[in-house]
């Protein structure tokens, strides 16, 4: 899969280039569950992942899923099944044969270069790895960016599992509360890790699906304490979008400095 | 897991005229319903400590006919509070959904599941939940061990009816 990154990438500047609004910023990334919890006899689920600021509606653009990784409750990866790419939305098929809570995440590392030739802007975006190739060495003006971005959700057979953290690099979750352990009017506490370490003093920003039936967004904001914590009282069942992220100069390309590190991610609220 | 004794209407009678152990007893009804569409519901009865986690298992009703498992997870209280740790069916405890009517069901206080219960606070807690239907949950406070005689009841809106917990020292 991670082969793939490169074209996958070329694809996805020239879909932000076109879909590009008024603003520079990308839409919302999520990746939507069919369900979140099953019974211990598992069973399949479906997800499906959009770039779209309507929560959770895909009215903008599919999410490349080439960067996909989906780890059982053992730690292994799970294949996707029935991968498929369309207009609005990418979707994939899990079978969940094992219990325990699974982690689907789509994981990104890329550069993002915006220089001037001939006095024109030209913007590039791919693997660190094809930083070379893909932006000319004498680019004037030139701004360079890792971006490190992560996607995630979670879902789980039977009983909850620990979900840790294994990457150690951008923002990752380390959840307090599981992620499949959530109820209305409930407070769950998330940690979130930058580079494997408490990630301080962000902003991190919760958002309740239907956006599109309400007329103000209803977003909670939050800012993580010195253990990278924040603590969310859920107001109601639903499914719930989160980010959360960071730039700084941390970047771990050769040649970088600016970083931008963020963390998607959909988790589900039950009624009480 | 645990073993239970779940006794039919004719033979509670039977057991009350014997030399009674103490016991606590469940009626709970399952109503009819004026819907064009229904389904027996899955019903999950059990016992809730002061910690809200399960105390005692007491009964679980779904399909057990072909692997209809997979809606026990509707079942959201009981499925968070422990049902989820649990491998059915369970010899005593799983058994088919049951029709409308008043379904009664006796424990032995000295037997399992309720031998494990420390003196303290506790819930009855009977959840219902219908395919194509809603979920409702009754819960009924008693303290335990059973010091007096006691009768407590409440009732569902919808999804369950009357449920009675009689406690017999």
């Amino acid at each position: 899969m991670k082969n793939s990154i490169v074209s996958h990438s070329a694809k996805l500047a020239a879909l932000l280039i076109v879909m590009a609004p008024a603003t520079s910023e990308a839409a919302r990334a999520w990746l939507l569950p069919s369900q979140t919890i099953l019974a211990r006899s598992g069973g399949w689920v479906t997800v499906d992942a959009a770039m779209a600021d309507d929560l959770f509606s895909f009215n903008q653009g599919a999410m490349q899923v080439d960067a996909l990784v989906v780890s059982g409750p053992d730690g292994r990866p799970v294949a996707p099944q029935n991968p498929a790419k369309g207009r609005t939305r990418s979707s994939f098929d899990l079978e969940l044969r094992q219990a325990g809570t699974y982690r689907i995440a789509v994981a990104e590392n890329m550069v993002m270069a915006r220089w001037e030739e001939d006095g024109k802007p030209k913007r590039w975006r791919g693997a660190p790895a094809e930083m070379a190739t893909g932006i000319p060495a004498n680019a004037a003006k030139l701004e360079v960016e890792q971006t490190q971005r992560r996607v995630e959700t979670f879902v789980t057979v039977g009983t909850p599992t620990d979900v840790n953290p294994g990457a150690g690099t951008g923002i990752e979750l380390k959840p307090v509360q599981h992620p499949n352990d959530l109820y209305a009017r409930e407070t769950a506490k998330f940690r979130f890790l930058l580079d494997g370490k408490p990630a301080t003093d962000l902003e991190v920003e919760i958002i309740a699906g239907g956006t599109r039936y309400r007329d103000a967004p209803e977003e909670m904001t939050f800012k993580t304490n010195k253990d990278g914590e924040i603590a969310v009282t859920w107001p109601a069942a639903g499914m719930y979008w989160l980010e959360v992220s960071v730039q700084d100069e941390k970047a771990t390309v050769p040649g970088v400095k600016k970083r931008r590190a963020s963390y998607a991610g959909t988790f589900e609220v039950l009624t009480q | 897991m645990i073993r239970l004794t779940r006794i039919a209407p004719g033979m509670l009678l039977a057991f009350a005229g014997g030399a009674s152990a103490a016991d606590l007893s469940l009626s709970v009804e399952i109503p009819q319903l004026p819907v064009a569409e229904y389904h027996r519901p899955y019903v999950a009865i059990w016992i809730e400590g002061a910690d809200q986690a399960i105390a005692a298992n007491l009964a679980v009703w779904y399909q057990v006919r072909g692997d209809h498992t997979k809606w026990l997870p509707d079942l959201r209280q009981w499925w968070r509070r422990g049902g989820r740790d649990l491998k059915v069916p369970v010899d005593g405890l799983t058994g088919a959904t049951r029709p409308v009517g008043q379904h009664l069901l006796k424990f032995d206080a000295a037997k399992a599941p309720l031998t494990g219960l420390k003196p303290g606070q506790y819930t009855v807690v009977v959840e219902a939940v219908r395919e194509v239907g809603g979920r409702e949950a009754v819960r009924i406070p008693f303290e335990w061990p059973i010091k007096a005689a006691k009768r407590e009841s409440a009732s569902g809106s919808k999804e369950l009816g009357a449920v009675a917990l009689s406690l017999n020292p």
